[in-house]
């Protein structure tokens, strides 16, 4: 089961799209997993044929747990029945002690398969998520559960740096700065949703989630800049009044592009903050938020915005839009991004400076373009403006970055022929 | 098309973009866009579908005459 | 002038001397007091604790008895019902099972069976624990015993001050109580602190501060903490170090304190670990402080065999610094 963002902690498996035998390729989809962030589809990573599925549709599996075993090609089908694995897997099936676990509520978590285990298609997830199944229950310390308990994280869901791996009150700790309280629990959650629907309360607490997460951990700055979209606009203008609707580009599609290739020469604000340290991105893979209607949010990835022209960009944006809203959305595309724009659209607000998404280290908030005063060559003129803001984690850039990205966004909306 | 057929197949257009809304309870008068949180994608997939359903060339700049139901009812029957 | 003086008077002794000073010290405050046991007389004493007293506080009051524990520690009991402050001498613990009844079923017994009427101030001194290659039946620890049983008072002096002040409030007290004097400790040697001339028989005491693991121990092990706590200090771990020093009653407050601080612990024990004070310990954390444990208890014991004669096999059955170092290095996990 891949994280699908930091705040993912299990998904339940609605769809299986293959079949025990069935060959599969890196990127195929492979099933249809419910999580907070609406129905989603798996991707595989590695290439083989599907050996066993370990978990059936309506199993809900923690973050990290076995969802199928693949056999790499030419590798034998049959079962390999590992006396170790069977022996973990004796000493563990036992209901009993995590349910007589003292005084911790736990996460009501599906019973583990009761087969032999084997290596699960190892999801791109970061490193964190990836521990192994949760087949046996997690070692956490006395001191470390209660902490958990009392801050409302799940303290299984964590690496341990104790003894044995343990999770310490060091890590619950270190988890509550970068986690905030877990979900409180719902009294619902049955796999039988339509396709595309999601929770608004899951949901609402996955953003209440990443963003006290943020607002906690991550020291913003912010930066403001007008830009004259005028230029930007009669371009845009140009281009739709030659084509058909479904041809047309929204006006998002300039300064999604132009955001790009500022980024291209600012690369400090594309990536992010893992262990103390900035990762840069190779790629550009924005995240584009998207309002869900019900009250929903999420910024699925644009991928390789710097590469796109201003028609494929918006058949991308239209395409990953209505993804987000049936449901169809793919695993990959959910932790992909490397930077994250919100545009409030043109009834928005003048201007909307963005809490950064972690682990990403800067995001942009666009206002609506709005016809106001502006000064040029000495006179005042009526303009269409524009107020971009940008958010940037202060550990991994300075103000002076964020300025240099600003100003090559709003040069490079001064000339939409070269977008 | 009748006014009446129009505005049937607005709502229709509607409801697919915003499945959890009655636009058939919108008045004449009503911002569609208000009223349905329909935001720039949305209207955008409108325009396409109204075009495509009516044959009515919609330019860009004559948008701002389809933000309600009596202005689009005017405009393709225009 | 002045201080040539204190140090003529002997502020820096060894263990033996401050058991001797004690000794001294009570039979000059106490007329009542007096001191019997095997060889304590003319033999000066087993480990020579008591060398020369006779001669200062002749026969009466420093009694040699029979081999007869059982005897001379029910006469001891006798005379403390009686209104007398006996020290009674057993060579070593190894031979206070000789005594056993008359320690559990009398000593410990009687205030409690006469309803208060009687009580028993009687002390009891003894040598314990191994590492002198005195063999099997010669290297026992049964302080852990004897601390299991109510109506007695177990003391374990670790450092030269406990072993020169705890005899004096041992007296006082109306219970019976057991001084186990560690026989590796009686050549340590020590400054004493001018300023303190008491100490108390109720409370275990930190010997040295520490925030990440709380090493809990006595007797001849806590020379062997103190030197791992500084081992530790080199890799970074501040070890605290506890000197329990009454193993009955347990000081349980100073322990949860310490081991809520710390969150972690080692218990270092000469005994063996089976029903020993280290697993009473132990058991105690684990019901009373739970939920401040980070990391899972350790105990560094006497391996479970009869303790060797050959000196290579005896240093490997008791607890040694690389034990104490690693079992507190373990529990810190990786950092």
């Amino acid at each position: 089961m891949p994280a699908l963002g930091a705040d993912m902690e299990s998904g339940t498996v609605t769809e299986w799209l293959v079949e025990p035998g069935g060959e599969v390729r890196k990127g195929d989809v492979v099933a249809v997993v419910e999580t907070h962030k609406g129905a989603i589809e798996v991707e595989i990573f590695e290439e083989g044929v599907i050996a066993e599925l370990v978990a059936k549709e309506g199993d809900e599996v923690p973050v990290g747990g076995v969802l199928a075993r693949l056999a790499k090609p030419g590798e034998e089908l049959e079962m390999r029945e590992e006396p170790e694995a069977a022996e973990e897997q004796g000493a563990t099936t036992k209901p009993g002690p995590a349910e007589k676990a003292p005084a911790v509520e736990e996460p009501p978590k599906i019973a583990p398969p009761s087969r032999p285990k084997a290596e699960p298609p190892r999801p791109e997830v970061p490193a964190a998520a990836a521990r192994p199944a949760a087949e046996t229950r997690a070692k956490v310390s006395p001191a470390a559960r209660r902490r958990a308990a009392e801050i409302g994280i799940d303290p299984e869901t964590l690496e341990g740096t104790g003894i044995d791996g343990s999770v310490t009150l060091a890590d619950i700790e270190a988890a509550g700065h970068r986690a905030p309280a877990a979900r409180p629990k719902t009294a619902k959650g049955k796999p039988d949703k339509a396709r595309g629907s999601f929770d608004p309360i899951e949901m609402r607490q996955a953003i209440a989630a990443a963003m006290s997460r943020s607002k906690r951990e991550i020291p913003h700055y912010y930066l403001t800049i007008i830009i004259d979209m005028g230029r930007a606009q009669g371009w845009l203008e140009d281009y739709n009044r030659e084509r058909p609707p479904e041809e047309r580009l929204l006006p998002a599609v300039l300064p999604l592009k132009a955001t790009a290739l500022a980024l291209k020469q600012v690369p400090q604000l594309n990536g992010f903050w893992e262990d103390g340290q900035v990762a840069r991105a190779d790629r550009v893979n924005i995240g584009w938020a998207i309002a869900l209607r019900g009250g929903g949010l999420i910024a699925p990835a644009i991928r390789d915005v710097d590469t796109l022209s201003p028609s494929d960009l918006m058949a991308a944006l239209r395409d990953v839009v209505a993804r987000a809203r049936s449901g169809g959305l793919r695993s990959s595309e959910l932790t992909d991004p490397t930077f994250t724009i919100t545009s409030l659209g043109e009834r928005g607000a003048d201007s909307v400076i963005g809490v950064i998404y972690p682990p990403q280290v800067a995001i942009l908030g666009l206002g609506r373009v709005s016809e106001r005063p502006w000064v040029a060559n000495g006179r005042v003129v009526a303009r269409p403006l524009m107020v971009a803001s940008l958010s940037g984690d202060h550990r991994a850039s300075d103000g002076h970055t964020g300025g240099l990205f600003l100003s090559a966004l709003d040069r490079l909306l001064q000339e939409p022929d070269a977008l | 098309m009748t006014e009446e057929e129009v505005r049937q197949l607005a709502c229709e257009l509607l409801s697919d973009i915003a499945p959890d809304t009655d636009p058939s309870a919108l008045s004449g008068k009503e911002d569609i866009r208000e009223a349905l949180d329909i935001d720039s994608m949305d209207f955008l997939n409108f325009v396409i579908a109204l075009n495509k359903r009516t044959g009515v060339a919609i330019p860009e700049e004559d948008y701002p005459e389809l933000f309600t139901m009596d202005d689009i009812v005017a405009y393709v029957q225009r | 002038m002045r201080a040539a003086e204190q140090l003529a008077q002997g502020l820096r002794m060894t263990y033996r001397e401050a058991c001797r000073q004690a000794i001294r010290e009570a039979l000059n405050d106490d007329p009542r007091a007096f001191l019997m046991g095997e060889d304590v007389g003319l033999y000066g004493g087993c480990y020579a604790v008591t060398k020369g007293l006779l001669e200062e506080f002749g026969p009466e009051r420093i009694r040699d008895t029979p081999l007869a524990e059982s005897a001379f520690v029910g006469a001891g009991i006798g005379a403390a019902l009686a209104g007398m402050r006996p020290i009674v001498e057993i060579m070593t613990c190894n031979f206070s099972l000789l005594a056993l009844d008359q320690i559990m079923n009398n000593a410990a017994t009687i205030p409690h069976m006469s309803g208060g009427q009687f009580a028993v101030p009687l002390v009891i001194r003894m040598a314990t624990g191994a590492g002198r290659q005195l063999a099997a039946q010669h290297s026992h620890s049964l302080e852990g015993w004897y601390a299991h049983i109510p109506g007695l008072k177990v003391l374990a002096p670790g450092t030269v001050e406990d072993a020169r002040y705890m005899l004096k409030p041992a007296l006082a007290d109306p219970n019976p109580v057991l001084i186990f004097e560690h026989i590796v400790l009686y050549n340590a040697e020590d400054e004493l602190d001018p300023a303190v001339t008491s100490v108390d028989i109720s409370s275990a005491k930190v010997r040295r501060e520490g925030r990440d693991v709380t090493i809990l121990t006595y007797g001849n092990s806590l020379p062997k903490s103190l030197e791992a706590a500084e081992t530790l200090a080199g890799e970074g771990i501040e070890a605290e170090v506890v000197d329990l020093r009454v193993l009955r009653p347990l000081d349980d407050a100073t322990i949860f304190d310490s081991v809520t601080r710390t969150r972690r612990c080692v218990i270092v024990d000469e005994g063996w670990k089976s029903g020993s004070i280290s697993a009473e310990i132990g058991a105690r954390l684990v019901e009373e402080r739970f939920f401040e444990l980070d990391a899972p208890l350790r105990r560094v014991c006497s391996r479970e065999v009869p303790i060797p004669y050959a000196g290579h096999l005896e240093e490997a059955a008791l607890p040694q610094l690389p034990q104490i170092v690693e079992a507190a290095r373990s529990l810190m996990g990786r950092k």
